[in-house]
């Protein structure tokens, strides 16, 4: 993530990135406070030095083959809030994304 | 060419007065897209040689290579397979598989805890690609990481073991809901454990209604047929898909 980060500024001829914005969906696997503790770990003697890191979580949404419901997933484990079943197609909530940088 | 901010050539108009002091810029990059991106490319190459591809995962211990082991030796006068090994450390099981006769190559990850589609990339690159019919990838036994990351296979194919307890479906759901296939391995233990086989098809149904699942034993031999059954029909389907 941080050499994304890097390659991006550079192309902009930044020296400095002061803020990292991340999307995370809520079924993506990534466990926000794992990233923020491994963000300040690894962006140690990177651009990325002392960033902040914001991060914006997508709650997931899926629809439902049965009934055909869009509803919100809070788990793979959880069904259609319309009609239980489990048959569900996931439209968002797997996002694992760089959207933003604020660079000097 | 702006030598402040490396912008286009100068142009009729063009001010210097834009302002290079701290800015925001959209990046919208997917942190997987360079996986991704390598993944396409072992698929593309897969593709070109009519390649079945397989992603083997677990957790340690649930039996990926003796199953491995037993199916190449079974099938070694029907099908033509190569194989990847990823360990963190140790040749142990691409030892196992050598004695089959099958190519295998060992991949160690080191600290790793999951297969990238890099390492897959440089993985076969000693195989004879045009003579092989099955490609295995047995990931490093993890039923986290190797969820999220595409090697270009066809299937994910998810082994889980009797003895392991028959909620692992529910305890790791990305990696049932990521898998096409579960092979519920070691049957042959069913009558002295307190196994519902029923309640763990049930558990895999609901993190993955579309999941097939075979229940096996590499060591009494039951229910291989059915697996080898599922893989000389992948590799046909394979190849009339390439032929279309």
């Amino acid at each position: 993530m941080i050499e994304i980060a890097e390659e991006h500024a550079r192309r902009e001829n930044a020296t400095i990135i002061t803020s990292v914005t991340m999307e995370i969906g809520a079924l993506s696997g990534v466990v926000p406070e794992a990233m923020e503790f491994a963000f300040e770990a690894c962006s140690k003697g990177t651009l990325a030095d002392g960033a902040t890191l914001e991060i914006r979580r997508i709650p997931a949404l899926g629809h439902c083959q049965e009934c055909g419901q869009e509803c919100a997933m809070e788990s793979l484990l959880v069904g259609c809030t319309a009609c239980n079943s489990f048959a569900l197609k996931i439209l968002k909530g797997q996002e694992m994304a760089l959207v933003e940088l604020e660079i000097d | 060419m702006c030598t402040d901010c490396g912008c286009a050539p100068p142009q009729p108009g063009h001010d210097h007065t834009h302002d290079h002091a701290s800015r925001k810029i959209r990046v919208e990059e997917n942190l997987l897209a360079k996986n991704q991106r390598l993944a396409m490319s072992n698929r593309v190459n897969f593709t070109a040689h009519q390649l079945f591809v397989l992603n083997l995962v677990s957790s340690p211990g649930s039996g990926k290579t003796s199953i491995l082991e037993r199916t190449l030796t079974d099938l070694k006068d029907s099908l033509q397979f190569s194989v990847l090994e990823g360990d963190q450390q140790t040749a142990n099981d691409a030892d196992r598989i050598a004695a089959t006769g099958a190519p295998v190559k060992q991949i160690n990850t080191g600290a790793g805890c999951h297969l990238d589609a890099h390492m897959v990339g440089h993985g076969v690159e000693g195989f004879d690609l045009k003579t092989t019919d099955i490609l295995i990838i047995e990931n490093v036994g993890n039923l986290v990481c190797p969820a999220s990351f595409d090697l270009g296979e066809d299937h994910k194919v998810a082994v889980l073991s009797v003895t392991e307890g028959e909620d692992k479906p529910l305890k790791y759901p990305h990696m049932f809901q990521a898998a096409d296939l579960m092979l519920i391995n070691k049957i042959d233990l069913l009558p002295y454990l307190r196994f519902d086989i029923e309640q763990c098809k049930s558990f895999a149904h609901q993190v993955n209604p579309q999941i097939k699942i075979i229940e096996l034993s590499c060591h009494s031999g039951e229910g291989m047929q059915e697996w080898y059954d599922w893989l000389s029909q992948g590799v046909k389907q394979k190849r009339e898909a390439e032929r279309d």
